[in-house]
């Protein structure tokens, strides 16, 4: 007997409304067992994270090759942070909630970017979109620097950030401190993030993406209008990146433009090829790799005197891309592996 | 009753070379054609015209009494006309099912949104695209792998895969190239019996290339002919095997 497309939405409610607590509780653990050290290095996890999961989606699910994406995330980190100089949407004690406008926001403007430089990029086959994005980039650095109105070469000061919360429950005053707020934000912006891109790959939509990836004049001849299929990919993938832009300003409450150099948008780059090109959750585990790797080196600078982390960190990358040369998932995800052989052939 | 296919004189020029030179023909509902000719004789240049890869560089096509010219390949599609490729080229990467699913692409009414929240119409699509997904392998007993990566089948399969995969756009009319090309003669039996009985299923025009002669001869009403470009020989198959141009087409003129 075939389920109903109803009990199936239903049970597709499960896992986010799951998820949603999971989020909260581990919010709270981390808020309250780790120091803020290693708290703000959760957040860098989560920037980066919607950084490789929205870069995935171009370079990985739909065969583009974008190396500008920190051009997208500068987009909406600045303008979520001038926007929330400028503008408050909720007043004291709900000013959390002005944070998730201030993240669509600069997502939507970066979106915008993202339509601009791949409407007419993205019509051709090859690696145009690779040349403009790089081109992108290096403009918006440029501007940034130049624009007095957001801080120009000084950098942009005084973003507003997330600020400590208390509610009497009974009379007793409780501290929800500001980064568990942040941190919820933050981890739910990357359950959005993930949640959509893993649907949207399962779905018609998704199967467009790769077809475009294996073969752009097959796609075209099955009925794939493959210039939409790689804007579509773009646009969404440009304003995840201005999302994750915009977390990382309200936690680092400055932005300067070298931030979003060209190192910035190898970074996205490596943590999608070393997740594997196309594995959300591949994804995902690199971007804790990338971003924990340089901290975790930290002490061998101390020990030696001598900076030698870039070093090993490159050393460790090679001898990666050598042992797992799709990377660490290759185009597998997590849940395929304790699915066991179900999808190998 | 009015033609479906019409080609009008069409020309490919590429710099000084002429692949094809004012080819010419009319295709009715219903009818299952052989497009034949040595190699290099322009006949995948035909169907890369016929599928807006390439825009003629004169001439005319219609479909369905208008003008395809000009039209991307996907709009073309998106009409009734469909193809395979000599070169078989399907999604590697990607299940056997995808393969067919992506082709229904055009069909699946619901957006990006409705994907993202899993609503009731997205799985109710999704059933009914599957469904017919695999109905459709069923003509060529691939169900069972469906879920096998494409580059996993046997080179045959492929082929066949290429051909469902046409099928699932819905057209009217299918472009075959080469659908016979390393198949063995039990299987290029197979094939032609296929051919022929789901031109009759789904009601298809079908325009073939082929080097197997026994299944051209074999399936065709009628045959076009080219060589350098230049259409030499029309006719039923029996005409053409004793056309004396053909002939010399493919076994060269005595010199003597």
């Amino acid at each position: 007997m075939k389920p109903e497309p109803k009990t199936l939405f239903k049970k597709s409610l499960i896992v986010p409304i799951i998820s949603v607590f999971l989020v909260i509780a581990f919010a709270l653990f981390i808020d309250l067992s780790v120091n803020a050290y290693i708290q703000l290095l959760f957040i860098y996890i989560c920037v980066n994270a919607i950084m490789g999961l929205g870069l995935n989606l171009v370079n990985g699910l739909t065969g583009q090759f974008s190396i500008g994406h920190a051009g997208f995330m500068a987009v909406g980190a600045y303008l979520s942070a001038y926007v929330s100089t400028k503008i408050s949407f909720f007043a004291a004690p709900f000013e959390m909630f002005n944070f998730p406008i201030y993240a669509i926001s600069g997502g939507l403007l970066a979106a915008t970017a993202g339509l601009v430089v791949g409407l007419p990029s993205l019509r051709l086959r090859g690696d145009y979109l690779a040349i403009v994005t790089l081109g992108f980039g290096e403009i918006i650095r440029v501007v940034l620097l130049n624009v007095d109105a957001i801080g120009g070469a000084r950098g942009f000061y005084g973003i507003p950030g997330f600020q400590d919360l208390v509610v009497s429950i009974g009379g007793t005053p409780i501290v929800v401190h500001a980064f568990f707020l942040g941190f919820v934000h933050a981890l739910l912006w990357l359950l959005v993030t993930f949640l959509v891109i893993w649907r949207l790959v399962r779905s018609t939509h998704g199967r467009a993406f790769k077809s475009v990836r294996e073969d752009e004049i097959a796609a075209e001849a099955m009925g794939i209008n493959t210039t939409k299929v790689k804007v579509r990919a773009f646009v969404l993938s440009s304003f995840f990146a201005g999302v994750a832009g915009s977390i990382f300003a309200h936690f680092a409450n400055y932005l300067n433009p070298s931030t979003f150099s060209f190192i910035k948008s190898v970074d996205a780059i490596i943590i999608v090829v070393l997740g594997g090109m196309g594995s959300l959750t591949g994804s995902l585990i690199a971007a804790v790799v990338i971003t924990l790797l340089p901290e975790i080196l930290r002490p061998l600078q101390e020990i030696t005197g001598v900076d030698l982390r870039m070093v090993i960190y490159a050393l460790l990358l090679i001898v990666l891309m050598i042992v797992r040369p799709k990377g660490i998932m290759g185009s597998k995800e997590l849940p395929d592996l304790w699915r066991g052989d179900a999808k190998t052939t | 009753m009015p033609k479906l296919l019409e080609v009008q004189e069409i020309t490919m020029q590429f710099g000084g070379l002429k692949a094809v030179d004012r080819f010419s023909m009319e295709l009715s509902q219903g009818e299952l054609v052989g497009l034949i000719g040595p190699n290099g004789a322009g006949k995948t240049t035909v169907f890369n015209m016929l599928t807006g890869v390439y825009t003629p560089t004169s001439g005319d096509v219609l479909f369905e009494s208008s003008s395809i010219k000009g039209l991307k390949p996907y709009q073309i599609s998106h009409l009734g006309l469909t193809r395979t490729f000599q070169n078989i080229r399907l999604f590697k990467d990607l299940s056997v099912l995808d393969n067919v699913l992506i082709a229904c692409d055009q069909h699946i009414a619901y957006g990006m949104l409705a994907s993202v929240l899993k609503t009731p119409f997205y799985f109710k699509e999704e059933m009914i695209y599957q469904e017919k997904a695999l109905e459709l392998l069923k003509i060529f007993r691939l169900e069972h792998k469906c879920q096998e990566l494409a580059s996993a089948l046997p080179y045959g399969d492929q082929r066949k895969l290429e051909i469902i995969r046409a099928l699932a756009t819905d057209p009217k009319m299918i472009l075959l190239d080469e659908p016979a090309a390393g198949m063995n003669h039990a299987e290029t039996h197979d094939l032609m019996k296929t051919i022929v009985r789901i031109r009759d299923e789904f009601q298809l025009t079908v325009l073939l290339i082929e080097h197997d002669m026994k299944l051209v001869m074999g399936i065709c009403e009628r045959i076009f002919v080219l060589d350098h470009g230049v259409t030499i020989a029309v006719g039923d198959p029996g005409s053409i095997q004793t056309n004396t141009k053909v002939i010399e087409a493919y076994l060269g003129v005595d010199e003597s």
